[in-house]
């Protein structure tokens, strides 16, 4: 599918300053896509140029449609000297590509210099006019939908899973080519950022920079099921109701690599088989815990130097078959409608055997179906089922922890490393139990457990949402227990310690409204504490992974009922336990896409992005000091949140996502991204209106269309697997290898490195697991490989859109009044997958940009602080601009995935990369859908405006 | 463990009112968190003293970055980098340029020139305002006065369309350009008495009254060096106000005059025979102003003159306001029935003005 790319400058406005004599400028405009270029007239003496050029026309390939940005440059135009580059601005024209998304990209967009940041703004109109079907046999992924949202998009419905897809990329850095050594630091920027983009073009996630060489380990993965496939892991964190039948508890697996023994850096063999390795490993976990699938499922990395930290996590789940087969989704959906509804306790049911059990865990009869057996606790890494009873409300729950380790080189540092990982673990773990416990409540959602590795020390960050699930026993209380029983004082220090902790529980529970019915039948499995055991190391009985270490975290599991205090460490455990301050009333905070207990929300958003850089003194540093340093940081940080937000309460913040870096010997730096939601108090809370909304789901399905998404692409390449619920059985009863429920992995494995040391970027590229060669392209972003089905027909958006206040966030108006009336129109951002109080009514693509800003005047721009506030700012500015040429006007799943800072303030001087993207989307305000649906009163709206109602 | 970098940006920017107005007075960041903490916002909030550090540097950090924007409003309302809601955008612009009535009287008339500007110390000592917060209001009056300058049209609506001011805020500057463009004197201990309220009050009758544009008809070469229509004072009218001399250099005309105002107010005055005593002295007095608008200098000391050639007197002998409003209102009236009087438009738009601005003038 060639296509014809056409593009318009427009104007220019607010240009900065080129000419001193004059004050003012005279710019041109170059336009490059692939290696044409076009230029505009110059237009003279002015900073608020009309340039209204003519169409440029690019006739190409709609792989490099795919592939490439369009490339704006504004220059200033000089007679006797090279002209001045005023900046940049790139515009992915992916979105246009997909048949019923953006139709045009056309508004104001900053021009953006590396150096200088934005400066002035230009108006610029984009088409894309695709010639269809022009080689029948040659097959184009053009057109394939990439979205950042880790759920199914709430205006699509599921029809096929495909699998899990990646793809690594590897290239060298430009900042590292020995051309950089005569180039400016301008040009070797934008290379990079041209590189980086165009490499994510193919794939993207995370960019890693250390003190030395950039080596960027983006990596991204998708959809999968079915164990026949070879990774049957989902990326999708919340599910149609129905989809997850059991869970069986977090599988991890971690892997310590040494870089600059890769044989052929430039290629991407080794980096994919390390992962094959991981992923295999998590697999056979899973597979462990009797499940057949993993869910929530990312894989990460940590670089320091040459050495590097490569995880993966995941929940293993047991899904409904019957969604895993082709084409029946729809027809199953209706069929378990006609069932009875599972009573919302289902997925706590234990999938492992009974008698079997990996590990040994306390089981209960299901405190709600009395039926089925559930574990004493449950941890998970995807958001809350949305049938899930829950208790109460939910809270965030953080582990943090500090571990120092000598500087050392390459093996002995991997070696030291490797070592360290498994006590990092189990202290995480432990921390994680013992604070939940103290919440009172016994389940764990959206558990993201983050390993960074720095030159001398080890940071392990995990956060997690608190819930009490109402299947699930009560948590027993804390015990203390001291060493020395016979000393007087201690004991009465004991005892006064632990009614300390009863009182927090008893105060947490009221807190958050835990009120858990009372239950006179007998328990099976006593909450009563065990005497403590040692934790003990297994060897793993999966094949994959030969040396690979295991923990037996269940254990550890036990031991948290007991605090042993014998020593000052575990004086210091408890101290942090009752250190850590609720938020003030009013707050909320949860690092899922919702807060389990508050579901009347109302339409006040509030997304923002806080950095804490705090540099440790470097003397005579303890694992305590360095331990009780990072846990104010974290804790200042959440307070600070909480003072800055007060006016928002009564409110939540949502989808809180901490990173912690380690940039140099000494410093740390942490960054939150977040949203803070308002919620009205007095609104009656959990109205359960599932039933209905079922029903009015069901006949939204009638009228669905498919989407024109490359169908035959699919079954082509990938046979369909219906899965045998028959296997299923057999499979989980086989699976009784002992492995725990959180399961932990590392592994050293450096015996076929090369010694080749260079440096290099690596990219993991998204791609079809099974399309591998040929001229299918697939072009990968963070994305389920879904065959997507429009929940509503066409007809139907479209007179919803054509009744929604496009204008709002319509940026178009060319002839903007000179003044007065405000014509920025809103663009809201959120990391969570909707908006409260809206519907959303159309996907218009993907937005993902990486930017790096540098300068040589860090003291005059406000010091690191002011550089990067106006740098963030200026990135939020970038990514609405984006959004508002597409007609949207708002970006949903956002997430920073980089930011990666770097400073040398005695050369005054700093530099940043970051790399963002989410979902841009059309929303409509449920009230303004009212009016609509009432004006046109059409029998078609009605399913998409009660479809509005279930996303909140 | 020290805090290398600390930053918080919200997809919408937070605007703390408080914290703006302790900006906006030009309170050093360590000042701001003193004034806050004793404000008692810890108690309130449960927050520590770091947290509020932390907090007012966030904040005057963007607002750091908005002034630049603020210095041109429209470009506030436009640029991308801040998302601020309209009302928000209004707020910051409104309160940037809003100013101190002890600052504005200090350099009320005065030339907005470097010499000025070097006086803010002395100012900021003696008003007890913050040299920076000085500094941002002389800067304000300033860059007001540069737009403006060289403009055609309404001075109000040329100010609310630069700077999108409120139609208060925008009177008040037009006030303020039109006594630095005027150099009308008001620092004279005589006048200490007067609020800027009073001054901002007759600039306004007199813009309305006195200048080109209040004429009303367009000029008829458009491309003659014609003054700025707002800003100066219509230098022909100025020169006509001669003509008005005749009502007191004519002895007969001022005795009809006193005759014609003594008769219609008696029994309605209880200063009655003050007023007689005195009115040809008063008399003279705003006739004399009148017929030395020709000279500069003599323009400047408008204000000085009225207080003591009219204000004083009245004072001086107790005149209830009441009876200064019936004497002028008869007094201006009385003229028309002068017959041998050839000026009366002139009169009329001369005591007009003078009568609205000697009423606001006469108080303690």
């Amino acid at each position: 599918m060639p296509g014809k790319l056409k593009v318009k400058i427009v104007a220019g406005r607010h240009l900065p300053v080129m000419d001193r004599a004059s004050d003012l400028t005279d710019a041109f405009v170059e336009v490059k896509f692939g290696n044409t270029t076009f230029k505009t007239d110059v237009y003279l003496k002015s900073l608020n140029p009309q340039w209204n050029s003519e169409w440029f026309k690019f006739e190409v390939d709609d792989e490099d449609l795919q592939d490439e940005p369009l490339q704006i440059t504004v220059l200033d135009h000089d007679t006797y000297s090279a002209n001045d580059a005023i900046g940049k601005v790139y515009i992915d024209i992916d979105p246009l590509l997909y048949s019923e998304a953006a139709t045009v990209i056309s508004g104001w967009f900053p021009i953006y210099d590396t150096i200088h940041g934005i400066r002035g703004e230009i108006n610029v109109v984009v088409k894309v006019d695709l010639f269809n079907d022009l080689n029948r046999f040659r097959q184009s992924s053009c057109g394939v939908k990439f979205f950042c949202t880790t759920s199914i998009p709430k205006c699509y419905r599921a029809v096929i899973i495909h699998g899990f897809v990646e793809e690594l990329v590897v290239n060298e850095d430009p900042e590292y080519q020995w051309i950089d050594r005569i180039r400016t630091p301008r040009a070797s920027n934008e290379a990079r950022q041209r590189l980086i983009s165009l490499m994510s073009g193919m794939g993207s996630g995370s960019a890693g920079k250390e003190g030395g060489p950039f080596k960027a380990l983006l990596r991204q993965q998708t959809q999968s099921a079915l164990e026949q496939r070879e990774f049957p892991f989902f990326t999708l964190t919340a599910f149609p109701p129905g989809f997850l039948v059991h869970v069986g508890g977090v599988v991890s697996a971690r892997s310590v690599k040494l870089l600059d023994r890769i044989h052929n850096p430039d290629e991407p063999e080794t980096r994919d088989a390390w992962w094959a390795e991981i992923r295999q490993e998590i697999k056979s976990h899973a597979k462990a815990l009797g499940c057949h699938a993993v869910v929530g499922y990312s894989e990460s990395t940590s670089i320091c130097e040459e050495v590097c930290i490569l995880s993966a996590s995941g929940t293993a789940a047991v899904l409904n078959p019957r969604f895993l087969q082709d084409g029946t989704v729809e027809g199953c959906l209706e069929q378990r409608l006609e069932e009875n509804l599972p009573p919302g306790c289902g997925f706590c049911h234990i999938p492992y055997d009974e008698l079997n059990m990996p590990f040994p865990a306390h089981l209960t009869y299901c405190y709600n179906c009395r039926k089925q057996k559930v574990p004493d606790v449950l941890f998970t890494t995807v958001d809350l089922p949305s049938d899930a009873t829950v208790i109460g409300k939910g809270c965030l729950i953080q582990a943090r922890l500090c571990r120092l380790k000598k500087k050392a080189q390459a093996e002995a540092n991997a070696t030291a490393i490797s070592n360290l990982l498994p006590f990092m673990e189990y202290e995480v773990h432990t921390q994680l139990m013992n604070k939940l416990k103290l919440k009172g409540m016994n389940a764990l959602f959206g558990l993201r457990i983050q390993i960074t590795v720095g030159e001398n020390m080890l940071m392990g960050l995990a956060s997690a949402t608190g819930v009490y699930l109402a299947a699930l026993p009560t948590p027993g209380g804390i015990q203390i227990a001291g060493k020395t029983p016979n000393d007087g004082s201690y004991e009465q220090h004991i005892s006064h310690m632990q009614k300390k902790i009863n009182d927090t529980i008893a105060k947490n529970k009221e807190l958050y409204e835990i009120i858990p019915p009372e239950i006179s039948e007998e328990i099976i499995g006593s909450p009563i504490p065990e005497p403590r055991q040692r934790s003990r190391l297994l060897r793993s009985q999966s094949e994959s992974s030969d040396e690979v270490t295991e923990l037996d975290l269940s254990h550890g599991k036990k031991d948290a009922f007991v605090l042993e205090i014998d020593d000052t460490d575990a004086m210091e455990d408890v101290h942090s336990l009752l250190t850590d301050v609720p938020p003030p009333s009013g707050f909320y905070s949860c690092n899922t896409e919702i807060m389990p207990g508050i579901n009347n929300w109302t339409s006040e958003i509030q997304m923002f992005t806080s950095v804490r850089v705090i540099r440790l003194s470097s003397l005579n540093l303890t694992n305590q000091a360095l331990n009780k340093n990072f846990n104010d940081l974290c804790e200042n940080l959440l307070k600070s949140l909480y003072f800055k937000l007060r006016s928002m309460i009564p409110c939540c913040l949502c989808h809180v996502n901490f990173t912690v870096s380690l940039p140099e010997d000494e410093l740390i730096q942490v960054t939150v991204t977040a949203v803070a939601i308002t919620f009205d108090k007095n609104q009656a809370l959990q109205t359960t209106k599932t039933l209905v909304e079922k029903s009015l789901q069901r006949a939204s399905t009638d009228n669905e269309e498919l989407l024109q998404f490359p169908l035959e692409l699919c079954s082509d390449s990938l046979p369909s697997h219906p899965f045998p619920p028959a296997k299923e059985h057999l499979e989980s009863a086989s699976s009784n290898s002992g492995i725990p429920a959180a399961q932990r992995a590392t592994s050293v494995d450096y015996s076929s490195f090369a010694d080749r040391c260079s440096s290099w970027i690596e990219l993991i590229k998204l791609k079809a697991q099974t399309i591998r060669r040929g001229s299918i392209k697939t072009n990968g972003r963070k994305s389920p490989a879904l065959l997507l089905k429009r929940h509503s027909s066409r007809t139907q958006a479209v007179t919803v859109e054509k009744a929604s206040p496009m204008g709002e966030g319509n940026f178009r108006n060319r002839s903007a009044p000179p003044c007065a009336s405000a014509t920025v129109g809103v663009v809201k951002m959120t990391p969570l997958s909707f908006i409260p109080g809206a519907k959303i009514t159309k996907y218009l693509g993907i937005i993902n940009m990486f930017f790096i800003r540098e300068t040589t005047s860090l003291r005059e721009e406000g010091g690191v602080s002011g550089f990067l506030h106006a740098f963030i700012a200026e990135v939020f500015a970038m990514v609405r601009a984006h959004v508002a040429a597409l007609g949207g006007n708002a970006v949903v799943s956002y997430i920073m995935k980089q930011c990666v800072f770097m400073e040398n303030p005695n050369k005054n001087q700093a530099q940043c990369l970051i790399n963002v993207s989410g979902d841009a989307v059309v929303f409509v305000r449920e009230s303004d859908l009212e009016v609509v649906s009432t004006q046109q009163p059409t029998a078609n709206l009605q399913p998409s405006c009660t479809e509005g109602e279930v996303t909140t | 463990m020290t805090s290398e970098l600390d930053i918080f940006v919200g997809n919408t920017t937070l605007i703390d009112e408080d914290v703006y107005r302790l900006w906006l007075d030009g309170y050093s960041v360590s000042d701001a968190v003193a004034l806050r903490v004793r404000s008692g916002i810890l108690e309130q909030t449960g927050a520590t003293a770091a947290v509020l550090q932390s907090d007012t540097m966030d904040h005057y950090r963007t607002f750091h970055m908005l002034e630049r924007l603020l210095h041109a409003p429209p470009k506030l309302l436009h640029q991308l980098i801040f998302q601020i809601p309209p009302s928000r955008q209004a707020l910051l612009i409104e309160r940037y340029y809003d100013f101190d009535e002890a600052f504005v009287r200090e350099v009320l008339g005065k030339k907005l020139s470097k010499g000025t500007k070097k006086d803010l110390d002395d100012i900021s000592t003696k008003t007890g305002i913050t040299l920076k917060s000085c500094r941002r209001q002389f800067d304000n009056f300033k860059r007001v006065f540069k737009v403006v300058e060289e403009m055609r049209g309404s001075l109000v609506d040329n100010i609310q369309q630069h700077f999108l001011l409120s139609d208060r805020l925008a009177r008040d500057y037009a006030a303020i350009v039109f006594f630095a463009n005027n150099r009308f004197e008001t620092g004279k201990k005589k006048l200490q008495y007067l609020s800027f309220g009073d001054f901002a009050f007759c600039a306004e009758l007199m813009i309305q009254n006195w200048t080109l544009g209040a004429v009303g008809e367009a000029p008829t070469d458009p491309d003659s060096q014609m003054d700025d229509m707002d800003m100066d004072l219509d230098k022909e009218f100025l020169q006509d106000l001669k003509e008005l001399k005749v009502l007191v250099a004519d002895k007969d005309l001022l005795d009809l005059h006193k005759s014609l105002v003594c008769t219609a107010l008696r029994g309605k005055l209880g200063v009655f025979s003050e007023m007689e005593a005195n009115f040809k002295n008063l008399s003279r007095g705003l006739v004399n102003v009148a017929a030395k608008l020709t000279h500069n200098k003599d323009v400047r000391d408008l204000f000085v003159d009225l207080v003591e050639k009219f204000v004083e007197p009245c004072r001086s002998d107790h005149w209830p306001l009441n009876d200064v409003r019936l004497f002028l209102n008869q007094y201006s009236a009385s003229v028309h029935s002068l017959d041998g009087f050839r000026h009366q438009a002139l009169w009329d738009r001369y005591m007009g003005t003078l009568r609205g601005c000697l009423l606001r003038l006469y108080h303690d």
